[in-house]
């Protein structure tokens, strides 16, 4: 019997390294959360270690100082004050500070101003943090049906960092352990970990997060009529949902029934919220953030000149709510009294 | 005598090297001196060689070389040729039908797919060729056909996947990519744009026949072991002359589930399970895109699909006012 015991052991050997050195393997258990009828595999699955670990890091800084909102405003105070000039001075400083915090705590407040004159324009940063100020009250004002009344502040994306850490630029090769790849591939077949380590399309943004293509690619009538999306097309729309997978750390049943991924009808409410996710994303990135494109220095774009820019990722950073839906916008009303229009 | 209730064979029968009967006229030679492996002859025959090529079997062989060379350089070009960037992406590499834009054109752009049908051409010429030399083979021998047949079977639905279907489509972007991840990605985009392809009834078919010809395999398999220490290892004897293996055999599934097959149809119908595998499979694939774009939806109208209780709330269509459309 010594050949069975050899062959189960080369087997398993050989099952365990394969897992060792590809990506994307987890430990079991995984916990299963049954989310609709019996039977039909409509559940989350969590990996309760991970969701520790993401839950770590998505913590709200704790409130400090509640500023008066009484007394001189901002504008009359101080020079130069573009959009916040309706706060109270106490409020503006207190919020000037809350921003250094968030967004360049080691950097400071040299980050964006000149120290010498607070008021005087000229580094990027500072019209660049004026344009999402107003961006942030937009999306607060604007798009109550993804953000309800949680908002988000400049925190849900920063986290502590001048740049968020999950932004994206067109890409055409992507970055491997050897370097960036030298050729153009058709943008797929490749190791990808915007889209969960398929070998989708790996830059399903351009088209569809900053471009408008059309993401819907399932017909909704039972016979063949010509014009229909492409294997091609599907791939891309495939790979933008691995994004919204991974971003979220949801299955694909978070949104859809796998059963007809198409039917609204059978769908879990949360993919009409995800819907007006695409839409405020589309909105944010097409009049806020790819305008800014020409402000920025050359060494803060990516390899085709293009501007840092959002996708799901950007806030959620692996929860189905940002910052695990903590209200922290309540804490920070500053924030909506951004005037969002010059 | 107990040494056949071993799922390995443990004894060894060794002959003097078999060449085989003399072929008809117009054959090669078979090549090659016949050697023994022990390992071999755990699993199988411990015999090997001589074998038979011929002219066919070196065309097919040439053939698929070409082919595997073109995929597997498109594939390192892809990774700019970086040895170590080959190995550890070689699972996701593939070499891509042309774009939808080249429609049925014959020789797109080497880089947009032009590679791709040349290693399609080299493969199914590799492939027909290599089913020619089964017939023959079969024929020198006299033999019956069944196994290239079933082989056709097999690839029946590689050209419906590969050549047939993108016919129909107009475009050879609706073929598949060759590369190990990237057909599996195909196939699971292929059926999402086609609404589901498990409410396909041929792929349902395909399937039943594809679970099914695995457990008449473990059947018929376990059924033969069991009976060979009664001589029923010896099929071909115990269907013309049914001895005591072949009746404990009928007899064991009799009683277990009051029907039995024979000595002889059991092969029949393992052959006909196998062989529906693939052309029920090559019927649902070529159905789909060409008459049936959403599946799901067919199955709903044709009371195929089973309804259930509604999730509650439900999301409603955002684009649609009142959310009506299905």
């Amino acid at each position: 019997m010594n050949i069975v015991y050899w062959a189960a052991a080369a087997l398993f050997g050989g099952l365990g390294a394969f897992m060792v050195f590809t990506a994307g393997w987890e430990f079991p258990p995984m916990e299963a959360e049954q989310i609709g009828y019996r039977g039909v595999a409509m559940e989350q699955v969590t990996n309760p270690r991970i969701l520790e670990k993401i839950e770590a890091r998505n913590q709200v800084p704790e409130v400090g100082y509640q500023p008066e909102p009484g007394g001189p405003r901002a504008s009359e105070v101080y020079e130069n004050v573009q959009v916040l000039g309706d706060l109270s001075e106490d409020q503006f400083n207190t919020l000037m500070v809350n921003i250094t915090q968030w967004v360049s705590p080691d950097e400071g407040c040299a980050y964006c101003h000149n120290e010498e004159n607070m008021a005087e324009e000229g580094m990027y940063t500072k019209t660049v943090a004026r344009r999402m100020l107003q961006m942030n009250a937009a999306i607060n004002k604007e798009w109550q049906d993804h953000v309800k009344d949680t908002g988000v502040t400049c925190y849900t994306c920063h986290r502590g960092q001048p740049v968020p850490s999950e932004v994206w630029f067109r890409n055409s090769s992507p970055v491997m352990a050897g370097g960036r790849l030298g050729v153009e591939t058709l943008g797929q077949n490749v190791a990808a970990t915007p889209v969960g380590y398929t070998s989708l399309p790996f830059d399903p943004f351009s088209d569809y997060l900053s471009g408008t293509d059309p993401i819907r690619v399932i017909p909704e009538h039972a016979l063949a009529r010509p014009g229909g999306a492409s294997i091609q097309q599907t791939e891309k729309t495939y790979g933008l949902m691995m994004h919204f997978s991974g971003s979220l750390g949801v299955n694909c049943t978070y949104c859809h029934n796998s059963r007809a991924f198409v039917g609204w009808s059978q769908s879990p409410p949360a993919r009409a919220t995800a819907w007006y996710g695409i839409q405020m994303v589309r909105d944010v990135n097409g009049k806020y953030i790819v305008p800014l494109t020409p402000v920025f220095p050359a060494n803060r774009l990516g390899p085709h000149g293009d501007v840092a820019k959002v996708n799901c990722a950007t806030c959620h950073q692996g929860v189905n709510k940002p910052l695990l839906g903590a209200q922290m916008l309540k804490d920070y009303p500053e924030l909506n009294a951004v005037k969002v229009s010059d | 005598m107990p040494e056949y209730q071993n799922i390995f064979t443990r004894v060894q029968v060794r002959n003097p090297a078999h060449y085989g009967p003399p072929l008809p006229k117009g054959n090669w030679g078979r090549s090659g001196t016949p050697s023994f492996n022990y390992w071999l002859g755990v699993i199988g025959d411990a015999q090997v060689g001589p074998i038979y090529l011929g002219w066919v079997g070196i065309a097919s062989l040439l053939c698929g070389f070409i082919a595997i060379e073109i995929i597997g350089l498109n594939m390192w070009a892809s990774v700019n040729w970086d040895p170590v960037e080959f190995v550890r992406q070689l699972p996701w590499l593939a070499l891509e039908p042309p774009p939808a834009k080249y429609g049925l054109q014959v020789m797109p752009p080497l880089a947009e797919g032009g590679w791709w049908l040349m290693a399609g051409f080299f493969l199914t010429a590799s492939i027909l060729l290599w089913w020619f030399r089964t017939y023959r083979r079969a024929r020198d021998l006299g033999m019956g056909t069944h196994v290239a047949w079933a082989f056709a079977a097999a690839i029946w639905l590689y050209l419906v996947l590969g050549f047939i279907r993108p016919l129909f489509m107009g475009s050879w972007a609706e073929a598949v990519p060759f590369g190990i991840f990237p057909h599996l990605d195909w196939t699971a985009a292929f059926s999402i744009r086609y609404g589901n392809l498990f409410y396909n009834p041929f792929h349902a078919l395909s399937i039943v026949f594809l679970y099914g010809s695995t457990l008449l395999f473990a059947m018929h398999g376990a059924t033969i072991l069991a009976v060979t220490r009664f001589g029923g290892a010896r099929e071909v004897e115990q269907t013309i002359d049914r001895g005591t293996a072949g009746e404990r055999a009928a007899l064991f599934w009799r009683w277990t589930m009051g029907f039995n097959a024979t000595m002889e149809s059991i092969h029949r119908w393992a052959w006909w399970f196998a062989v529906l595998t693939v052309i029920t499979g090559g019927i649902g694939i070529l159905l789909t895109g060409t008459v049936v774009d959403n599946w799901y939806l067919w199955a709903i109208e044709h009371d195929f699909a089973p309804s259930y209780p509604p999730m509650d709330p439900v999301a409603t269509d955002p684009t649609v006012s009142g959310g009506a459309a299905q």
